[in-house]
């Protein structure tokens, strides 16, 4: 009994090691590569939390915040000097003008809202 | 395997993409389903064979078929209630479930049909509809929604009262959350430590009891605890956690462990028939608490950029067909023409073309007098018209205004973040799961070496570490205090654009003033005319204005307005040339002159014979008027100091500054100003494009320099700089390329700036200090090494309560900052 609740306890910090931190979502659905793209903010999460877009091209997201919890109210997107206030049931729009390639991290200011945006 | 390609129409957004996918992937045996928009293509790749008619049905159901032109992707919205009145205008609407440039067509045609519209127009990147015509608006919202669409009117006035009011409501729920969470958790709670019973026995009535309070309390976990489980589900299949996911998993850990008591407590230890609903219900209602007084002390952090929104004007009056009309600033369009009638605002920035008027420009600037304003010159919006009324066409609208641009920077500054966040940055993106996997250890390690009773330690350890460690007051603790740092700067006319600009200035240790505008007025006067022999005043002085007619340099612009005076017309020049730091040559009635400083003039072989001591000791800069060879007078000009530089420099200097003038100017001319205004050492008669160089110079002697100035001739030294300061350029694009623009005319902005970054980044320390130590003691009690000390562990209500303060306090602290004063002025 004591053996098994141990062996438990160890599985599931391999789950969560596993869960959170190596396994990523969106390698196994095929990605759009988009310019365009809306993002419901709700329940916290940024819906879809993974954004793919090209480089050299501007990129406009629309935030369609339906959360009224402060944590929502503004999202920064880390490594582009880039950030918005999102208005409470409406739709927030960024362009980012021609972001550089690479893998940028977006949450709100409490980093409770995450996202990940891949520029290639 | 199986793979089918088929054509769609109408998709013209992610939006239509996922809902393709959707409808596709519940046709049994379909395994993958790859849109492609361009194209307007599907491939579907199914295990086995599928009839083709019913992966066809299905896109057709979603609204995609080959043959359907339009797009239905959308998600309806609920419309706001109100009922605005009907209309004899303009209309903005703001459109919900549009997720896509295909549905822009479909809105637009609903509102065209309805009977009244004259025209409408859909903004697709904000979501808006401009109509006009006589169509009431319940009409169209209505026409909008038959559409599929959500529709509600803007209206210009309520655009900020909509958000409190939102902010308000929610803050309400939070608080009936609360009531609900405590209302059951606290008579609980109560009854435990008043000696109640808290333990289940089989067979008795008890267990019933509590199984009824048991399932009292999952309608709590339910309803006021609902977004919790919701965010913390929606999370996790993000890959994500967040602190959502730590409380509930903690209460729910609680209340399944309480329920198994009570279901089955035959099976567990006597010691460990413990039930905890009274901590669930006593957590959600304490954290929605701490989540309501948040609500409440956030409102105030933004009050500066809320106070900047408030200057915008509301309405503007415009003249369309020889007829005016009162419309909503957000209609004005490009090359309208407006009327302000004296005591309104400037609605939008533009050109006057008509009148002329004095026009307070205070709110951006911060100078205090009016500003004239006559035909030709420049106005903008949120400034107020003092006396007569004027005409203006508009340059400039909507997010270009000048208002609009400082708001902007004001708002994305207050979302970067200095240095000395990063760190915690880094450490709350991984926080949730290192929270997770200690709660997890800390039970193994209380189930092992643990005293009895075992299950109940494990459990109220792990709890306790899940519920205390809310990263919120770590990720709040930067953010909070840059927004109300920024938001306090732009209260003085401060604008800064970096969390970085931030943190360096308060480390400088050195400020280099450009002298002309920044120390003086920037507006120099003739003060004086040598001249050689056999010539006279007027004459050098008509040459000279001659000479200078073209040019916009401030001691040029001093010499034409002194001859402006004097009634003196200019002569025509030709084979005008400037040379940048030397002077200017041209040819006036046939013969060539050079007008500029002595050491040019001199390498050019002339001689100069008079004595200029009188000029340069006052301060003023000499101009040598020459012909090729033979000088012919000397006009002094000079540059008054501001009222106010000589006390604002004083200020630099009380908080340890080293203070250096840096200018063109001759060094004796120089050092006169410089004694009058108080500075530490001068650096003169250097060149524009060497002003870098003597930035640089001071930094590789190890000093952290922030330089002043006006923004466009010295663009290189403050790039140089650790810190730039652009001055007096508020309503100029130049406020884009400083790390900090002062929209006033005063130094004292610079000491303000300081004083005020210094107090930011104190305010940082001190709740990046409190989050830290706050999660570093919190999470090793709650795991309980304190148990050997004291034999209890902390409760995990105590957690709960610690918790929701911890944010709480952080948003406070970073409060306090709107108090701050940036020291005294004058004196
Ligand atoms: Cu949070």
């Amino acid at each position: 009994m004591s053996l098994l609740i141990n062996l438990g306890g160890i599985v599931l910090v391999g789950l969560i090691i596993w869960w959170f931190w190596l396994s990523r979502p969106g390698g196994k659905k095929p990605l759009q590569v988009s310019d365009e793209v809306t993002i419901v903010v709700e329940s916290g999460v940024y819906e879809p939390g993974l954004i793919h877009a090209r480089a050299g091209q501007p990129l406009t997201l629309h935030f369609d915040r339906r959360d009224p919890s402060p944590c929502a109210e503004q999202v920064i997107f880390h490594g582009l000097d880039t950030s918005e206030f999102l208005d409470d049931g409406k739709v927030t729009t960024i362009t980012l003008q021609n972001p550089p390639e690479g893998e940028y991290r977006f949450t709100c200011q409490m980093q409770m809202y995450q996202g990940r945006l891949i520029v290639d | 395997m199986a793979e089918y390609r088929l054509s769609i129409s109408g998709a013209t957004c992610q939006g239509c993409a996922r809902k393709i996918t959707q409808a596709l992937t519940v046709v049994p045996g379909v395994s993958e389903v790859q849109v492609d928009l361009e194209q307007q293509q599907v491939q579907v790749t199914a295990k086995d064979d599928v009839p083709t008619e019913r992966l066809q049905t299905a896109i057709a159901e979603a609204g995609y078929g080959p043959s359907e032109p339009h797009c239905e992707g959308v998600v309806n919205e609920s419309p706001s209630s109100r009922e605005p009145a009907a209309t004899d205008g303009d209309v903005t609407l703001s459109i919900s479930g549009a997720t896509c440039a295909g549905c822009v067509r479909t809105i637009e045609e609903a509102l065209r049909n309805t009977p009244g519209v004259k025209k409408a127009e859909m903004n697709f990147a904000d979501r808006t509809a401009q109509v006009s015509g006589s169509a009431s608006v319940k009409s169209l919202v209505q026409a909008v929604e038959a559409a599929g669409y959500g529709a509600s009117e803007i209206s210009p006035e309520d655009d900020g009262s909509e958000q409190e009011a939102r902010e308000l409501a929610h803050y309400r729920l939070l608080l009936r959350h609360m009531w609900f969470g405590l209302g059951l958790g606290a008579p609980l709670m109560a009854w435990g430590l008043l000696g109640g019973d808290m333990m289940v026995r089989p067979g008795e009535t008890s267990q019933w009891v509590w199984l009824g309070i048991g399932l009292a309390t999952l309608a709590v976990l339910a309803t006021a605890g609902r977004h919790f489980f919701v965010g913390a589900w929606k999370a996790f299949g993000n890959h994500n956690a967040n602190m959502d996911t730590l409380i509930a998993l903690g209460t729910g850990a609680a209340w399944l462990y309480s329920m198994a008591v009570v279901l089955a407590p035959g099976v567990l230890p006597e010691a460990a028939r413990h039930v905890y609903f009274e901590a669930s219900a006593m957590i959600i209602g304490l954290i929605n608490l701490g989540q309501a007084l948040e609500v409440r002390a956030r409102g105030k952090t933004s009050a500066a950029i809320k106070r900047l929104l408030d200057l915008g004007a509301k309405t503007a009056r415009v003249i369309r067909d020889g007829r005016e009309q009162d419309i909503p600033v957000e209609q004005v369009q490009l090359g309208d023409r407006l009327r302000v009638r004296p005591g309104e605002k400037i609605a939008v920035d533009g050109e006057v073309i008509e009148g002329e008027s004095r026009i307070d420009e205070s709110m951006l600037t911060g100078e205090p007098m009016p500003v004239e304003k006559n035909i030709g010159d420049k106005v903008s919006a949120g400034t107020l018209n003092e006396s007569g009324t004027l005409i203006y066409t508009a340059t400039a609208v909507g997010r270009d205004t000048a208002l609009s641009r400082i708001v902007a920077l004001v708002k994305k500054a207050q979302g970067s973040k200095p240095p000395i966040g990063r760190l915690a940055d880094q450490v709350s993106a991984i926080f949730v799961p290192v929270i997770m996997i200690i709660a997890v250890v800390s039970a193994l390690v209380w189930f092992n070496v643990g005293p009895d009773p075992r299950l109940t330690h494990m459990l109220i350890s792990a709890t306790t570490v899940l519920i205390i460690a809310c990263p919120c007051a770590l990720g709040l603790a930067t953010p909070m205090s840059v927004m109300v740092g920024v938001g306090k700067a732009a209260e003085f006319g401060i604008l800064i654009r970096q969390g970085e600009a931030l943190q360096t200035s308060s480390k400088l240790d050195t400020i280099v003033l450009d002298k002309t505008g920044t120390i003086t007025e920037g507006k120099p006067e003739v003060t004086a005319i040598l001249t050689a022999d056999g010539q006279q005043d007027d004459r050098i002085l008509h040459i000279a204005a001659s000479l200078e007619s073209g040019s916009e340099h401030p001691l040029a612009q001093a010499i034409l307005r002194e001859a402006e005076r004097r009634e003196l017309s200019l002569m025509e020049a030709s084979q005008f040339s400037a040379l940048n730091g030397k002077g200017v040559t041209a040819i006036v009635e046939g013969q060539r002159y050079r007008l500029g400083n002595r050491r040019w003039l001199e390498s050019e072989g002339v001689t100069v014979t008079l004595e200029t001591q009188s000029l340069t000791d006052k301060g003023a800069t000499p101009l040598f008027l020459a012909t090729d060879t033979s000088l012919l007078g000397v006009i002094g000009v000079a540059d008054r100091i501001k009222e106010d530089s000589r006390a604002a420099i004083a200020r630099l200097r009380d908080v340890g500054m080293k203070v250096v003038m840096i200018t063109g100017d001759i060094q004796a001319s120089a050092n006169a100003i410089a004694k009058e205004a108080g500075v530490d050492e001068v650096m003169a008669e250097v060149l524009p494009e060497d002003k870098a160089k003597k930035v640089k110079a001071l930094q590789q002697e190890g000093r952290i320099v922030g330089m002043v100035g006006d923004g466009i001739n010295d663009a290189p030294a403050l790039a140089q700089a650790d810190v730039g300061f652009a001055i007096g350029t508020g309503t100029d694009v130049a406020i884009e390329s400083a790390s900090i623009t002062l929209m006033g005319g005063s130094l004292h902005g610079v000491a303000d700036a300081m004083a005020i970054s210094a107090a930011t980044v104190s305010n940082i320390k001190q709740n990046l200090f409190g989050a830290f130590i706050y999660n570093s003691l919190g999470v090793p009690v709650a795991a309980g090494v304190l148990y050997p000390f004291t034999g209890s562990l902390l409760s995990p209500v105590i957690a709960g309560a610690a918790m929701s303060l911890s944010s709480v306090t952080v948003v406070t602290n970073a409060n306090r900052l709107r108090l701050f004063k940036p020291g005294r002025r004058n004196q």
